[in-house]
Formats: C-alpha cells, structure tokens, sequence
C-alpha cells in the first residue's frame, strides 16, 4: 500500500586509490517506503558515509540503481541531481551546518532560495511554518550563536523539511549533542515521522536505532542485518526517566 | 528570480564581512580616484595651456629669421637680418587669409622718469599690433598711421612699466618718459595681462611706432619678425602656406627646404605643448591604472580566502539544492558588487580629490566625462575578471569534500 520512495538494486560503489580499487559497496539492495523510520548503522568503514552520499545524491553508483521518489538517480547531470536534492532530499548534519551570522528564519529560507518556484512571501511563510513545527516560532531572528546546540539542530530539522522533501536524511543528527537533547531531538524525529514524513537516519549509537521502525546495519559493505522493530521505544518516555539536571 | 536570490545572498555575504569589504574595496577606491584625479589635471594643465596661448591670440603667425647657412656660416636666428620691411609690405599687400600684420622689432633698455628707472623692453610695432594680440588700452589711445610714417616719440606702456616709473599712483598718459635716453610722450597704457605660459611678464612693455624704434633706438633697416592674424582661426594653416609662398618669392628660394625664414602659427605652438602634457597625463595614468590593478588583485585574494573560508557554506548550499552555476554566479557578483561599490566610491572620491587640489594647490583641473566612464568601466570589468578564477573554483568544488572540509 505505502509507495517506495527509495529502490535500490544490486548497488555498487567503488574507489580508485592509486593501483587499488576500494569496494566501499559490494551489492546492495533494499527498499525504504514512504512513511518508515530507517536506521542505518555500521562501524566506520561499513560504507556507511558512501551510501549516505548515495543516497542523499551527492555522489553516483558505480553500478546498480537507485531509484528516488520514481526518479532513476544514474546518468543524472550534476544540475539534475542538485534540482534533486532541492526537491526531494533534506539533508540535516551532525555539525548543523548553519550560516553563522545569520538569522534561524534565513537558514531555514535557504533551500527554497534555491528553487526559483518558490515566491519570497511563500518561501517566508513556509520557513516560518517549519520553524514553528521544531518548537523555534519564537526564535525566528536569533542567529546560530544565540541558540544552544539542540536548538541549532532544531533549525537545522526545519530547514530539511521546508522544501517539503520525500525523505529526510540525517547524518549522525544526534551525534554532537548530550544525551538528553538528542532524546529531545529523537522525539522531534519521532513526531514528524508519525505526520507522515520519511526518515533515514545514519548512526553508529545503538540506543538511536531503538527510536526507529527498522534497522540496516552495514559491514565492509554489506548488510548484515535489516529488521524491524517491533517494540519502538518512545523518545518522550525515555527522555522523562532521565535523572532531572541540576538546576 | 534566481539571479534576485543570488544577488540578496551575495549582498549579505559582503553586509556580514563590513570591514574585510571595505579594505578590499579600498584598493579599488583609490585606484580609481587616482586615475580621475590624475586625468583632471592631466586635462586641466592641458586646458590652461590652450587658454594661456590662445589669449596671446589664437590666429597669431609669426614670421621669423630661420637659421640658414650662406656661404657655410650659420647665423642663429637672433642675429639675422635678412627679413626686411619689404616681406612685410608683400605680404601686407597679397595674403588673402590675413587680416591683420605688423612688423615688429625689439629692443631692451632702462626705462626711465625722473628718479625711477626700470629694465624693460620696447616692441616696436603698426597700430595693428593691439588688434592681433588682442589687447586693449586701460587708458589713452594707440599712435596712428601717421605717426609711424613720422617716427613720432610716442609711446605705451604696460602695467608693470608704470607701477615701477609712476610709483606716486600719477597718470602716466601725457608724461614723457626716456627709453634709452630718447624720450618719448606716453599716449596710453595696455591693459593688464600678466604673465604668460612661459612665465612672462606681458605687462613688462614699452610699444612704439616700429619706425621710431628702428631709427632712434635700435638704428637697423631690418625687422626681427612680422607678426599677422589669420582671418580666422580655421584659416590659420592656410595662411601659413600663403605667407610661405609670399616669402620665398620675396627671398627668391626655391626650394622649401632652404627657406631662410619660419612661418608659424598659435595652433602649432598650442600643439607642441599639448603634446608634452598629453605624455605626462598618460605617465600620470599609467601610474593610476597600475594601482587600480592592485585594487583587481586585492580582490581576487579576497574573493579566494573567502571561497577557501566558506568551503563548508559552499558544500552546504550544494547539498540543498545550489548549482554549481548558482555557487558562480553568487561570488561572481560578490566580486562585482564590491569593485562597483568600490568604482562608485572612488569617482566621488576622484571629483573631491580634485576639487581640493584645485582649491588648495590652484592646479588646474578639469574633469572628463570620459575618465569617470572609462575607470569605472575597467573596475567593473576588474570585478568580473579577477572574481571569476576564485568563483570557477568555488563552483568545482565537489559537495561530500566541501561538506567534510573542517
């Protein structure tokens, strides 16, 4: 019943080092639909990063396919694969990536700026829309300095779904915060997730893929496991038997 | 659309960096500002040369001595007396592009009433002299015809001449006065001219009838020069081949290249002097413009350690959509709002600096439209030219590197 939003068939990626070629992807395929809360896990070296590139379009199969939304990735120019990435993927990082000096409302406008469909008025008040959805309405002006790190991934989490993508893709989301923000954040991603939106989120921290409807671990380029989780534990609760901080 | 959002982003990006856009720009400010200012008074010395001559009577030919050899001797042309009243009265009486002509002959002595006495010199001139240097009288009146025929002893003067023999502020006219122990009755006084290009005194003058001169004070039967106006100034050159031909006739020559004599007129001298200033405006630029490239390279630095800075920002903005055209064009117009910005600045810049050096240093200035065109054509082509290389490399960047770059 749900549609597929990402097929992949048989993908490989391989690197040139010198005389040796590096197989970071040996043949992997799976399908993530439309509504599912995917983990992918692995140690540094599974091939991890590679298939976060692939899948987030910044980088190609060396062969396979991968497919996004109904839209074969291969053959892509560099411009049809940046269009893709405005319309369909948003991307949010370890690091959040914000333009420092620069207002919550402006880093979340970007992606739209970049899509000539957008009028300034729509791109506005979906920027605000999205803010709001991340709990930040009231922090449109403050810029990344001003916020606290949970708070700058917040902004970072509104920024990936103002352009109202297929998927979101976080890199490690919750990898430079403390344990209770990132349970903050992983119920933030849990909410979303139960509007309807798709998520792939790239960890190495246990606990995380415990947040998630299905797991796929990677190693030396394969997947050694892809299952789902019947007992998704709920960020709220976990968050809630946390020692309370001192203050 | 696209282009209105890359430009408000390359607005903010310089909005953001205040002081590193302002140093940046200022390159561009003061090489533009000097190539204006330096222009202007390229321009401007040029003007006053033209003017300054040009007041001396634009339509002035002279005719002169050249230096020739005959029978081997070089004569300098100083000393020569081969031009006589008789090439005056020929040309007087066949050049059709003249209106006016005199002869004119010169001499040095001590100017002297009563107890003051003052070096000057006396031009010994027809009354038609006044009309081609364009000067008139403060007072009195020019001798007449008759009064040349006559070598009458009358004479004018010029300012000069009487702030240093009338120091008592009494009118000169009337008074009689000793030039070289002649005395002559003074019938009127020149206005006043000041000095001329060539830092001379024009006030400094004694004019008597030529023939007075002649006999009374110099006693020779030549002339040192025949000076005549064109009708107009359009007609200057052609009266100068005229006059040249009247001339050979007169010293039956027939070959130009042995003319014993020069014909000249203002609009070669103008000219000849144009033509120093013109190299010393395009040194002045040279000079300007090697700055104004300096400022083009202060850019390209700039545009380059703000790509290297903002690599992360330049993954960022690919991950979420920026096109490798769109990272282009971005600090593509980065580096042309800066050197415009910088280019805007420096012409007003360039227009006070040369307004206070025409006030403070009374140089004269004049600024072209031209210049403010042109040096504010090369900054933006500056822009575009040295922002483009760090520009290019932005784009090229791959994403996933950009992305990790720390």
């Amino acid at each position: 019943m749900n549609k597929e939003i990402i097929k992949i068939e048989d993908l490989k990626r391989e690197f040139k080092m010198g005389n040796e070629t590096v197989h970071a992807l040996k043949g992997i395929s799976f399908d993530i639909k439309e509504g599912e809360f995917v983990t992918i896990m692995g140690s540094s070296g599974s091939g991890k990063s590679t298939m976060l590139n692939i899948l987030g379009c910044l980088d190609q199969p060396t062969s396979g396919t991968y497919e996004i939304d109904g839209v074969k990735v291969k053959d892509l120019t560099k411009n049809q694969l940046a269009t893709i990435r405005n319309e369909k993927i948003g991307f949010i990082f370890q690091s959040y990536n914000l333009l420092a000096r620069t207002s919550a409302i402006e880093n979340v406008e970007l992606p739209l700026l970049y899509n000539s469909k957008v009028s300034t008025e729509e791109r506005r008040k979906r920027a605000i829309e999205a803010l709001q959805k991340v709990g930040l309405g009231d922090r449109l002006d403050h810029t990344p300095s001003q916020l606290s790190g949970g708070q700058q991934q917040r902004v970072a989490i509104a920024r990936s779904l103002v352009n109202n993508p297929v998927m979101i893709l976080a890199d490690e989301a919750t990898g430079n915060l403390d344990t209770r923000t990132s349970y903050e954040i992983m119920s933030l991603f849990q909410d979303l997730n139960k509007q309807g939106i798709t998520i792939t989120f790239v960890t190495h921290e246990q606990d995380i893929a415990t947040f998630s409807s299905r797991t796929i671990v990677l190693k030396d380029g394969n997947i050694i496991q892809d299952y789902k989780n019947h007992k998704v534990q709920s960020a709220e609760e976990q968050l809630a038997k946390l020692p309370k901080e001192d203050h | 659309m696209r282009l209105l959002n890359l430009f408000k982003i390359a607005f903010k990006a310089i909005v953001l960096n205040k002081m590193r856009t302002l140093l940046t720009m200022l390159g561009i400010i003061i090489g533009v500002a000097s190539v204006i200012a330096m222009l202007a008074i390229g321009e401007g010395s040029k003007e006053s040369i033209r003017e300054n001559i040009s007041s001396m009577g634009s339509n002035i030919i002279t005719i002169r001595p050249a230096s020739a050899s005959s029978g081997g001797v070089r004569a300098s042309a100083d000393e020569m007396q081969t031009l006589k009243l008789k090439d005056y009265e020929a040309i007087k009486a066949q050049a059709t592009f003249l209106s006016y002509a005199t002869p004119l002959v010169t001499g040095k002595g001590q100017v002297i009433n009563g107890s003051n006495n003052w070096p000057s010199n006396i031009y010994g001139v027809n009354p038609d002299y006044l009309k081609i240097k364009v000067v008139d009288l403060q007072s009195g009146s020019m001798f007449t015809n008759t009064e040349v025929k006559t070598a009458a002893k009358v004479a004018l003067i010029g300012q000069t001449v009487v702030d240093n023999v009338f120091p008592d502020g009494q009118d000169p006219i009337g008074q009689m006065i000793r030039f070289n122990n002649i005395p002559f009755k003074v019938i009127g006084v020149l206005e006043v001219k000041g000095e001329n290009t060539f830092g001379q005194d024009q006030d400094d003058v004694v004019i008597a009838p030529y023939t007075t001169v002649q006999k009374r004070i110099l006693a020779i039967d030549y002339i040192n020069q025949i000076m005549a106006s064109a009708v107009s100034e359009d007609d200057a050159p052609n009266a100068v081949i005229e006059v040249s031909k009247i001339m050979r006739v007169q010293h039956q020559i027939s070959n130009p290249n042995k003319d014993d004599f020069s014909v000249q007129s203002m609009e070669e001298l103008i000219s000849t002097f144009s033509s120093t200033s013109e190299m010393l405006t395009l040194l002045l630029v040279a000079v300007a413009s090697i700055s104004l490239l300096i400022g083009g390279i202060g850019i390209m630095n700039i545009m380059y350690v703000s790509v290297k800075e903002r690599t992360k920002e330049i993954g960022l903005r690919m991950a979420v959509g920026g096109k490798g055209s769109d990272i282009l064009m971005q600090f593509l117009i980065e580096a042309i709002l800066i050197s415009i910005t910088g280019g805007l600045l420096g012409v007003l810049l360039g227009l006070g600096s040369t307004v206070l050096i025409e006030k403070f240093l009374n140089w004269p200035t004049s600024v072209a439209l031209y210049s403010i065109v042109i040096s504010f054509a090369v900054c933006a082509v500056t822009g575009i030219f040295f922002g483009w290389y760090p520009a290019r490399k932005a784009s090229a960047l791959d994403p996933i590197t950009a992305l990790r770059y720390e």
